[in-house]
């Protein structure tokens, strides 16, 4: 039995702040009840906060098919850097994530990486809006989050449908199946590359109204009323889509949400450099839209912070700002940027990067756990006073497209547990 | 001035002090021979990655008058085509060992893009629907050799407004230079959000049309017919075409000026093209010594010496790092070019 102890932390989960040392078995993958002094090595973590794994609902590992941009062995070391020890990967892979062939694919490479890999599967085949995938199928293979993200599903009664479908979809482990969507109206985003207002109309950039957003939050929430079915709003960035989910949680639709540190922390004054790193879907929004967002983390309309990490490779970021693909990385700087941007105590950064969003995915046995003896070690270690600067060189992920390169952050992460194997220690991933 | 890749970049000092070079450069056009070593071993890459005959048959001579090398980088049937990065292509032509790269892209940016990536200077022949400088600067010396100042004058720029990039540094270059500009037409060719722009903003040309010194007409392009930006040509001309009926309003001191290339019966009559208030031609003839003043400015005089001509030196052909003169020694150059040829 190998047993290692964390000395002088602060714990912080569900049972609110207190000092607590956690010993962990590494061969059981537990936290056990051992005298740190009986544990076989003693890592002091003095100042320091152990809080249960992050759970990110919302990350691209480009596996398969772009693995010149990130594989799921190197997105899972990135997300272990930043403290996850879940993700939820996302479908629009190459082939599409649609069948139980590259479920098992994902599910495959997934087990030997430095976090758990949940697969998320598409709500359409080859996520084109028009053919169910075999939801059923899938999720008898573990799948529990269904979403064409990169686009929503446009059609209004094919997503009614998938919902009622979804319905009756009841997983033996009693855990619920949630469709997830990409809330943008195509036919209204439609030539945008980035947030429609006053940048966009100096810049000359087609631009995508907050309401190409919003109008498909609306009718989701209105679905989701209609059907009596759970859904998940992906990445929201606009104050009127946070404003229509707490209307839609206060009358009891059973809606939940996510939101980036990106669109917690950035505008669209950064598209003014044409910099491609800065374009991502949904766009970067106005100074009011990121107080929103930071209002509807705090008072938990959104529900968790997701990173929606997407590695591009360079010579794709190479590009003229309107054809470089959207996305950014956001698995190592959450933690960051959650501590530097927000003005949230601990307790509630854990709720929305951990707690929260392993109920929505599913995880929640395993998960976002209390920190105590008997439960799995799924932990992260960090500081949140530990300022850094972050590198676009220095990051885990293949690709290197961080629009926070320089920016000085506050909030380290340390060591993260992943199934009682110390998969970082020190900042440095060990395998 | 290392690059010209936004005239936001320019203040009014700036944009007169391009157009006292451009009145000068026009004296040198009119000479038999129309040509000064000002830019002599300088080395000029027209790199258009969209179309264009008129801004770059313009460039090229410009280039040429002050003698510089000229090198055309025809990108539209090459790399990029082809998914090679942006980077990667401007890289490659920056390699060859240059001075200055004159960009047309399609993609608003591109320009401000290439710049990070080579040590050239970047000339802006146009990018998407974000700026277009030369051409602002040309449609201002036209102006300004009809009215002396643009000070208080009413120009209107009539048309498709969001969608180009001759509007955005117009509307910049004119308001800098004390005019008043109001943008006009429907709202679905109008940008976004015009808020922090100094101008005013009409639908209905009738109403302010008496009161221009110069009416400016914007190309409708055919896609916006099809993207339903306005339900048929008639009813745009009918609108917001300068037809021989609305120019009738117009005053006789006005100016009626278009960028090119014109869609007669659409945006502005036939006739009225052809009108003696019309300047199109004026502002053709106007890019040329505009966009000498230009490479000018960017390149510095270079090896041009005024007294030998000729001075044997050996070129690289890549153009040295340092800021290569002072204004004195570039206002001294160009007060030789009288005496050179």
């Amino acid at each position: 039995m190998t047993t290692y102890a964390f000395v002088g932390a602060d714990v912080v989960d569900q049972g609110g702040r207190r000092r607590q040392d956690v010993v962990i078995d590494g061969s059981a993958g537990r936290i056990i009840d051992l005298n740190p002094a009986d544990a076989d090595e003693r890592i002091d973590v003095s100042g320091q906060v152990i809080a249960p794994g992050f759970v990110d609902l919302h990350v691209h590992l480009r596996q398969p098919g772009n693995e010149a941009a990130e594989t799921i062995e190197t997105g899972s070391r990135a997300a272990a850097r930043g403290g996850f020890t879940a993700v939820v990967a996302m479908p629009n892979t190459t082939p599409c994530t649609d069948s139980a062939p590259v479920v098992n694919e994902v599910l495959t490479l997934g087990s030997a990486a430095l976090c758990e890999i949940k697969p998320s599967a598409a709500i359409t085949l080859e996520r084109d809006g028009k053919t169910l995938a075999p939801m059923g199928e899938l999720v008898d293979l573990g799948v529990r989050m269904f979403t064409d993200d990169g686009t929503g599903v446009q059609d209004d009664q094919l997503m009614r449908r998938a919902l009622e479908y979804a319905s009756s979809l009841t997983p033996d482990d009693g855990t619920e199946v949630v469709l997830s969507q990409h809330c943008e109206v195509s036919a209204l985003s439609q030539g945008g590359v980035m947030h429609e207002g006053r940048w966009s109309a100096s810049l000359g950039l087609g631009g995508q109204p907050a309401e190409a957003e919003e109008l498909m939050v609306m009718r989701d929430i209105a679905l989701s009323r209609l059907t009596g079915m759970r859904v998940h709003l992906q990445h929201l960035s606009t104050a009127g889509s946070v404003e229509m989910v707490r209307e839609a949680k206060k009358a009891g639709h059973p809606v939940t949400a996510e939101a980036t540190p990106h669109h917690f922390t950035l505008t669209d004054e950064s598209c003014s450099s044409y910099d491609p790193v800065f374009k991502v879907h949904p766009p970067l929004r106005t100074d009011a839209d990121v107080a929103a967002i930071k209002a509807g983390l705090a008072d938990g309309t959104i529900d968790a912070i997701a990173t929606d990490h997407a590695p591009h490779t360079p010579d794709s970021k190479e590009l003229p700002f309107d054809q470089a693909p959207p996305g950014m990385l956001g698995l190592e700087t959450a933690l960051a940027l959650a501590l530097t941007e927000l003005d949230l105590d601990i307790d509630e950064i854990v709720r929305l990067l951990s707690i929260r969003p392993a109920e929505i995915a599913g995880l929640a046995d395993r998960h976002g756990r209390p920190v105590q003896p008997g439960e799995p070690a799924n932990l992260v270690v960090f500081d949140p006073d530990g300022e850094w600067k972050v590198e676009r060189t220095g990051l885990a992920s293949i690709a290197s497209n961080t629009p926070f390169h320089g920016k000085k952050v506050r909030g380290k992460v340390n060591h993260t547990v992943y199934n009682g194997e110390l998969v970082v220690r020190d900042g440095k991933a060990t395998r | 001035m290392k690059h010209l890749i936004s005239t936001l970049d320019l203040n009014r000092a700036d944009l007169e002090q391009l157009l006292d070079l451009a009145d000068k450069f026009a004296g040198v056009l009119r000479r038999p021979i129309p040509k000064v070593p000002a830019l002599r071993g300088k080395t000029v890459v027209m790199a258009f990655f969209e179309d264009s005959t008129r801004t770059r048959t313009s460039f090229d001579l410009a280039a040429r008058r002050l003698s510089a090398d000229v090198v055309n980088f025809s990108v539209s049937q090459s790399a990029t085509k082809k998914g090679e990065s942006l980077r990667d292509t401007v890289e490659t032509i920056s390699a060859m060992g240059i001075d200055a790269v004159v960009v047309r892209h399609s993609s608003s940016g591109a320009p401000r893009q290439i710049a990070q990536w080579t040590d050239a200077s970047v000339i802006n022949a146009g990018d998407g629907w974000h700026q277009h400088p030369t051409q602002a600067l040309l449609d201002a010396y036209t102006i300004r050799k009809r009215f002396s100042a643009l000070d208080g004058l009413n120009i209107a720029i009539c048309g498709d407004i969001n969608h180009s990039r001759v509007a955005r540094s117009n509307v910049d270059v004119f308001t800098k230079l004390g005019a008043n500009v109001t943008l006009v037409g429907p709202k679905t060719l109008m940008p976004p959000d015009t808020s922090d722009w100094p101008v005013e903003l009409a639908s209905d040309l009738d109403e302010i049309v008496r009161d221009l010194d110069v009416v400016y007409l914007l190309r409708i392009q055919q896609e916006r017919l099809s993207s339903g930006l306005f339900p048929t040509v008639r009813e745009y001309r009918s609108r917001w075409g300068l037809t021989t009926e609305r120019a009738g309003m117009v005053s006789p001191d006005a100016l009626i000026m278009h960028p090119g290339p014109m869609n007669r019966g659409v945006e502005i009559d036939p006739e009225v093209a052809d009108d003696p208030r019309s300047v199109i031609l004026d502002q053709v003839a106007a890019g040329v010594p505009i966009r000498m003043a230009v490479l000018f400015q960017v390149l510095g005089p270079g090896q041009f010496d005024p007294v030998t001509e000729d001075n044997g030196q050996v070129h690289s052909g890549t153009r040295s790092k340092s800021t290569p003169t002072s204004d004195g020694e570039r206002l001294a150059a160009t007060n030789q070019l009288e005496e050179v040829s």
